[in-house]
């Protein structure tokens, strides 16, 4: 295939510039699902097709200042006000490379929105300023804040240096806890205003609405603790209402999930979910 | 006024004197000198309110702010800058030039010229007093999406008035736009003899008339449902908030056009003059306008890409949004073109209009990036968004008005200003907006959300560079006052052609500045 043969190349030019594309601290995670990978190949593709087309219109234009300056004494050509064969030309090109790039980036989205045959479902509801997890049948529900240390540091002349704080604004005190290797669909609203759950190594950010519920899913190929934030404006404390997930091997998931469980209902057996605000 | 009409065909220069030649102003040139200083006391203050944002992001942890303040500072910049600043300055560039280039006595409808400038510092007053109100000014966000913006207190009814005011305003002049280059160009200038600035401007004015209509009911549904029990976008009494982004961004959209057409034409006046060769492909560059006016109607949906719109929706508007790309390469290859085989020199206006083309395709390319629905996911309201429309709209759009007013100022006052001094602004600023925009995409995709007064430190170093530009940027727009200032004061006469480059259009046959009352008997085109 065309497309992978440029996929391919692409993604050893950006492998070739190792800066660019791991963790860094300016540009896409690669993440830690298949389709966070997918989209940083999008991405990466974009960016060289852009580079690619800036490199030849500035070498154009720069010439052109370059060479076809007054002071060098060049002469304009006054007759040269158009060209049909050539305007068709620059139409042309860029359709069709608008057309190579649609194709991937429409089988991504294609996958990105598959939900079906998820593992496990857990419901996502935004609240001013916290989120609220909610493991649909399995009786567990809680809710995740900033962390303490944070949310001290982060007041309005605080005095305290946010480097001294673990994870600064990235750290909640009940982190979502789902287990690898698994299909996990999420269904989000929202209580009171719009919220946007984001988290980037899962290449998921899914508006939190009032009044409806989207879905989104992800499959966390590694174990390891992600983090993401609200990223829809919903009020004075939009920036303080971070997302952590915790992605650990299904023995452990299962060990945690039984004890949240037994926390949740010490008696009798898991029968609706506790949802206390 | 009348008193003023009656003694106007006795002298060309007779002006109305004191208070009254502005507050009852019909002379296209006085509407568009205030409509100017206007929009630049704007540019001001919303460049303020944007240096006080830099200032709280300076370092991480709150150090100025209240959460809630920020977010009225990221609210009213948005609104100050877009329908303060770069709007009443292309309008006060039409009212100066449309006649000038299309060989028009004066606009069409002067007296709603009157009141389409006039509307606007009240609107302003409105919106900017809602900062003395109980809960402070307008905090959520210039979008104002519900149910977050039923929050606000008494901030709420004065913001959607002033919308609706400066919505007036721009309908009233886009109207005036609109009949002006229909009804009174000078006799053989068909309309694909127009200059570029007017083909723009009267797209642009279709543009307004279609859309203001539509931003003025969606703020006349909110005021409802906060103040008459409507549920227009509340989920509680079966409404929907998300019918409110498809109703703003079905203007907004559009909107984002409106801000970039005029410069376009703008840049396609200035580049054929200093390149001393016609422009390339005119004909292509009206029918390209045309296009992307036409498709900014059916792309509003990849603002809101993260909404949960149906998998055939996305499709659809990723694919629609690629498709501008198509007539904006376009325009982009035909200014390139413009200069092949020219003879170039870099006076002020030529070396902003340069600036514009490698900057705004610059952020046409993370457009681009922008419209891959899947990556969309990914830099959905981060900080790339940030750089992205920044890129269009300060070296876009604020830079080809900057370009305009050292194109023209000469033929306003008469006098030629500092070149030096412009040259010196053009560099600062050139160099500084880089400083202060390019990181902030290296933010945006490390994972950095917008609208947030408080970061991770991780985000720490690209705050800093971003924030040390945009301090620079502003004190740089300090010699452009200045170098207006000095020009309007005095300075060098100015011959009616201004430039080396012997300019085409009907702007420079006029002397040097343009007498208060100019072609009162239509010039001929051939």
């Amino acid at each position: 295939m065309f497309y992978r043969k440029v996929a391919t190349v692409l993604a050893g030019l950006s492998a070739a510039m190792p800066a660019l594309a791991y963790e860094s601290s300016y540009n896409l995670p690669v993440g830690a699902t298949d389709i966070s990978k997918r989209v940083y190949g999008l991405h990466m593709m974009m960016f060289w097709v852009c580079v690619v087309i800036a490199v030849c219109v500035f070498a154009v234009m720069i010439f052109s200042i370059w060479k076809f300056r007054k002071s060098k004494g060049a002469i304009a050509d006054k007759t040269l006000t158009h060209s049909t064969n050539v305007e068709v030309v620059w139409t042309v090109i860029p359709v069709i490379i608008l057309v190579a790039t649609a194709i991937p980036a429409a089988r991504t989205l294609i996958q990105m929105e598959d939900t079906r045959n998820s593992q496990l479902t857990i419901k996502v509801v935004g609240y001013q300023w916290k989120w609220q997890y909610e493991y649909m049948d399995k009786g567990v529900s809680f809710f995740s804040t900033l962390a303490p240390a944070s949310n001290l540091a982060r007041q309005l002349g605080s005095g305290i240096d946010p480097k001294t704080v673990k994870d600064y604004l990235l750290d909640v005190d009940h982190p979502l806890v789902v287990p690898v290797d698994t299909k996990v669909r999420l269904l989000l609203t929202g209580n009171d205003v719009i919220h946007s759950w984001w988290v980037p190594d899962f290449a998921v950010k899914k508006d939190t609405i009032p009044g409806f519920i989207n879905e989104s899913w992800f499959k966390a190929n590694r174990t390891g603790r992600f983090t993401g934030q609200c990223a829809e404006l919903c009020g004075r404390d939009h920036g303080f209402m971070p997302i952590v997930v915790n992605v650990v091997t299904k023995e452990e998931f299962a060990t945690w999930l039984a004890a949240r469980q037994a926390e949740a209902h010490p008696a009798a057996p898991a029968t609706t979910a506790a949802t206390t605000p | 006024m009348a008193h003023a009409d009656t003694h106007a065909h006795d002298d060309h220069d007779h002006k109305p004197h004191g208070i009254g030649r502005w507050l009852f102003a019909t002379n296209h040139k006085d509407i568009g000198t205030m409509y100017l200083v206007f929009s630049l006391v704007m540019f001001l203050l919303g460049g303020f309110m944007a240096l006080l944002i830099r200032l709280e992001l300076f370092k991480p942890g709150l150090q100025f702010f209240d959460p809630a303040f920020y977010n009225s500072l990221v609210t009213t910049h948005a609104l100050v800058m877009i329908f303060g600043a770069v709007m009443p300055a292309f309008v006060g560039l039409a009212n100066w030039m449309v006649p000038l280039q299309i060989g028009a006595p004066d606009m069409a409808l002067p007296r709603m010229n009157n009141y389409s400038f006039w509307i606007l510092p009240f609107a302003f007053t409105l919106l900017l007093s809602s900062f003395f109100t109980a809960g402070g000014g307008p905090a959520g966000g210039w979008t104002l999406y519900p149910p977050l913006s039923l929050q606000a207190g008494t901030s709420f009814p004065l913001t959607i008035f002033a919308i609706h005011l400066m919505g007036a305003s721009s309908i009233m002049g886009a109207i005036n736009v609109i009949v002006t280059i229909l009804n009174m160009r000078a006799p053989g200038m068909t309309l694909l003899k127009l200059p570029l600035f007017c083909w723009t401007w009267l797209i642009t004015a279709y543009l307004l008339i279609a859309v203001m209509p539509v931003l003025a009911g969606a703020v006349t549904m909110l005021l409802t449902d906060h103040y008459f029990g409507t549920s227009f976008f509340n989920p509680a009494g079966g409404g929907d908030p998300v019918m409110f982004q498809h109703i703003f961004w079905f203007f907004g959209h559009p909107e984002v056009y409106i801000l970039i057409l005029p410069a376009f034409g703008i840049v396609s006046e200035i580049i054929p003059t200093f390149s001393r060769k016609p422009l390339f492909g005119y004909d292509a560059m009206v029918y390209a306008t045309a296009s992307i006016a036409f498709l900014s109607f059916i792309v509003w949906a990849h603002h809101m890409f993260t909404v949960g719109m149906p998998l055939a929706g996305q499709m659809f508007f990723m694919m629609s949004t690629m498709l501008i790309a198509v007539p904006t390469g376009v325009k982009v290859f035909n200014w390139t073109t413009t200069m092949w085989r020219g003879s170039l020199t870099f006076e002020p206006p030529m070396l902003f209009a340069l600036a514009f083309l490698f900057l705004f395709t610059l952020g046409g390319f993370s457009g681009l990036m922008l419209a891959i629905a899947p990556a969309d996911y990914q830099y959905q309201d981060t900080y790339f968004v940030v750089a992205h429309f920044h890129y269009v709209l300060v070296p876009g759009a604020v830079f080809a008005i900057m370009a305009g007013v050292y194109y023209w100022l000469p033929k306003w006052t008469g006098h030629m200003y500092n070149q030096m001094l412009a040259r010196c602004h053009f560099w600062l600023s050139a160099i500084t907006v880089n400083i202060l925009f390019f990181p902030q995409h290296f933010l945006g995709l490390a994972g950095m959300p917008r609208r947030i007064p408080d970061y991770n430190v991780q985000f720490t170093d690209w705050n800093v560079v971003s924030s040390i530009g945009g301090f620079a940027f502003g004190l740089s727009q300090i010699l452009f006052v200045v170098v207006i200032w000095q020009c309007v004061r005095g300075g060098e006469k100015a011959t009616a052609q201004v430039w080396d480059a012997e300019p085409h259009g009907l702007e420079w046959t006029l002397p040097s500045p343009a007498p208060y009352h100019s072609f009162e008997t239509a010039p001929e085109v051939h």
